[in-house]
């Protein structure tokens, strides 16, 4: 399953820095942010409840980039 | 400005307050060297407060730790001014980065906002706007003009031109009437129109290139993926070197300069180092010059499904084209009139009233070019004689129309021809008229298109076609092609592909230009697979790696230009970035370039490269 977010960081650094640690997550396939159109595309793996995934992701991701914010409605 | 961008506007004036304030109180020592520490703390908190959360979690080579080694080493040594003033400008120029790079991300956001806010439903007589997303397929929706449609579906009631320029960047406006389909993202000119919905939002046309697009940057391209991988290696070495500035030159001096060791010194020049050597500007302007070509691309047509794309197509050796759909227009047009006996305009009447019955394309094209209106109470005992023609009564005379074959069945004689196309022979009570030429006709802009192409540095142009030897020689030489395979079945374009893919060297691409209906395999199979076109048809949407949305092979020339032109502009900017900061960091080494130089060297070059990017957005015609 494929899903993007809404997110709101300042410096393409980041964004690179985030995409890394959301790669990490146990229960990611696949992530890819966009700087440009602040927007982080998460493949799940098969199986992986969304929610604590993504849960994770945000925990890793405020890890590396305190500012950063991921909008999970 | 937002709210966070305001915040740091507030404390960079209040830093700058605090420091006019300090630099003019007479007081001298410890006391005014703790008062500095107001100021710093105003404005450095937040990247104090990210250096150390940074060393936490392990991060420790970043900006913000960079910056904060720094102006706390500066301030170590006593140099409470310079370690306030480099946090202030750096925040400064961050300020203004971001700034720079949030307006040029509006802005090439906006060239490609197409979505439309609401659609328009009739209840008990009154319209009412709903979100499009809440349209099921069926309803009818209405349209007034000036506004966007929102969702694909066909005119029901009422007619208008419609300005698809959003979707195809072409000006002139298309028109609409009852039957037609319309596309989503196309904007209503001057009729009020009622649409009955064929699809979901979200299966919409407008949606669909929304998703492409904003997808696009997902796509990274070869240049990207080396300024992240040169990030990794990069700030370590720096830090490094940092470390080594500060601690080798001294000791050198200390064993052979006789025990003296400017210990400071060399110190300050190793915190100016660290400044310097912020890779920001290259790992900001990259994706946003390719954000910015895909931008400018997709206001003029061309959508690029991702920066990967463009980049390639800057390499194009090899173009390789369709050519039914994509070269040439894909209908069938009277091309030429040669009547015997009667006059053109006569043998063209006879010829439309004859296929009147038919809904043959060949029939369709001679009404088309007949142009009047059909009485088709004169036409009677219509006979089609299957692979030959029709034979039919029209006022009384008997007319025959058809191939060669048919007027040989009807012992007719006609003239011999070579031409490339469809040969419509006619004979009126038994005695030959005359024949009508019709073919499929050439793009106006093709030949100009291959020319282009050419021009811009492509190798070879090949085209491939499963049409008969005898039109695609024609074509190919009106084209001027370099090569051209005809007769061939799908699966043998694959295999010419392949060939063609083998012959490509090694820093070359093969781009395949087809019209996407049953084009997809090679399609795929190219470097870049380029389909025509493309407006309403998900087919090309899905299998190609870039969309023209109209079907004009010139934009073939014009995406390589912009692909060069962002390359170009990506260059420049890694060039430039590490050459000024190579140049700041040997000076630095050396002592010339100050924390000042330093900051010039970061957040300077950062500003400029973004600047830079953003010309990636315009693209001369």
């Amino acid at each position: 399953m494929k899903k993007t977010y809404q997110i709101e960081v300042d410096c393409a650094a980041c964004a690179l820095k985030m995409e890394e640690a959301a790669k990490k997550v146990a229960g990611v396939k696949e992530a890819t942010v966009s700087f440009m159109t602040q927007k982080m595309k998460v493949e799940f793996d098969d199986g992986a409840d969304e929610k604590t995934t993504m849960k994770a992701v945000v925990k890793a991701c405020k890890k590396v980039e305190d500012d950063c914010e991921i909008i999970l409605e | 400005m937002n709210k966070k961008q305001k915040r740091v506007l507030l404390r960079i004036i209040i830093t700058a307050v605090l420091m006019a304030v300090l630099t003019v109180l007479p007081i001298d020592g410890r006391i005014k060297t703790v008062l500095y520490l107001v100021p710093y703390m105003v404005i450095g908190y937040d990247i104090l407060r990210k250096a150390f959360l940074g060393m936490i979690h392990g991060q420790v080579f970043d900006e913000n730790f960079l910056m904060a080694i720094a102006t706390v080493g500066a301030i170590g040594i006593g140099e409470m001014f310079e370690g306030v003033a480099v946090m202030l400008f750096y925040q400064i120029g961050e300020l203004f980065q971001s700034c720079a790079v949030g307006r040029s991300r509006r802005n090439i956001t906006a060239l490609m906002d197409i979505r439309p806010d609401y659609a328009n439903i009739e209840q008990d007589g009154e319209l009412t706007q709903i979100d499009p997303d809440e349209v099921p397929t069926g309803t009818v929706i209405v349209i007034k003009p000036g506004e966007k449609v929102p969702i694909d579906g066909v005119i029901i009631e009422g007619e208008t031109s419609l300005n698809t320029s959003a979707l195809t960047g072409e000006s002139i406006p298309r028109e609409a009437k009852q039957g037609d389909g319309v596309i989503s993202g196309c904007v209503n000119l001057n009729g009020l129109i009622r649409v009955r919905t064929t699809k979901e939002f979200g299966e919409s046309t407008v949606s669909k290139i929304l998703d492409l697009v904003e997808n696009s940057s997902m796509k990274k391209s070869r240049s990207e993926n080396f300024i992240t991988r040169f990030a990794k290696i990069y700030t370590p070495a720096v830090c490094l070197g940092a470390v080594l500035l500060a601690i080798v030159p001294p000791f050198i001096q200390l064993l052979f300069g006789g025990g003296n060791a400017d210990w400071l010194v060399w110190f300050t020049r190793a915190l100016t180092f660290l400044v310097i050597s912020c890779p920001c500007a290259l790992v900001i302007s990259i994706p946003l010059s390719f954000f910015g070509g895909i931008g400018g691309a997709s206001a003029r047509g061309i959508l690029v499904k991702g920066s990967n794309y463009l980049e390639a197509l800057a390499r194009t050796g090899i173009v390789v084209f369709d050519k039914t759909g994509t070269m040439t227009k894909g209908v069938f047009e009277v091309v030429s009139v040669k009547a015997q006996g009667v006059s053109d305009e006569m043998l063209l009447h006879y010829a439309a009233y004859a296929e009147s019955y038919s809904t043959h394309p060949i029939a369709e094209s001679l009404r088309r070019a007949y142009g009047k209106s059909i009485d088709t109470a004169l036409v009677s005992e219509v006979e089609e004689i299957s692979g030959h023609g029709i034979t039919a009564n029209i006022d009384g005379k008997t007319v025959a129309a058809g191939n060669r074959r048919l007027m040989e069945r009807l012992h007719i004689s006609c003239a011999e021809s070579d031409a490339a196309g469809t040969e419509v022979h006619l004979a009126l009570d038994g005695s030959y008229i005359g024949c009508i030429l019709i073919a499929d006709v050439l793009k106006p802009t093709a030949a100009e298109a291959v020319r282009a192409l050419s021009a811009a540095g492509v190798r070879k142009t090949v085209m491939l076609t499963g049409d008969s030897e005898k039109a695609a020689t024609a074509i190919a030489a009106e084209l001027k092609v370099d090569e051209v395979k005809s007769g061939l079945l799908p699966g043998d374009k694959v295999d010419e592909v392949e060939r063609l893919l083998a012959e490509t060297g090694k820093n070359e691409k093969l781009v395949f230009v087809g019209d996407g209906i049953n084009d997809a395999p090679v399609l795929s199979r190219a470097d870049v697979g380029i389909a025509m076109g493309a407006l309403g048809s998900d087919a090309a949407i899905e299998a190609a790696d870039v969309v023209l949305m109209d079907d004009d092979p010139a934009k073939i020339a014009l995406a390589m230009r912009i692909s060069r032109k962002t390359l170009r502009i990506v260059y420049e900017n890694i060039v430039f970035a590490l050459a000024v900061k190579a140049l700041c960091l040997v000076l630095g080494a050396f002592g010339v370039a100050n924390m000042w130089w330093a900051i010039f060297a970061d957040v300077g070059v950062m500003v400029l490269a973004v600047l830079n990017a953003t010309r990636a957005l315009a693209i001369s015609k």
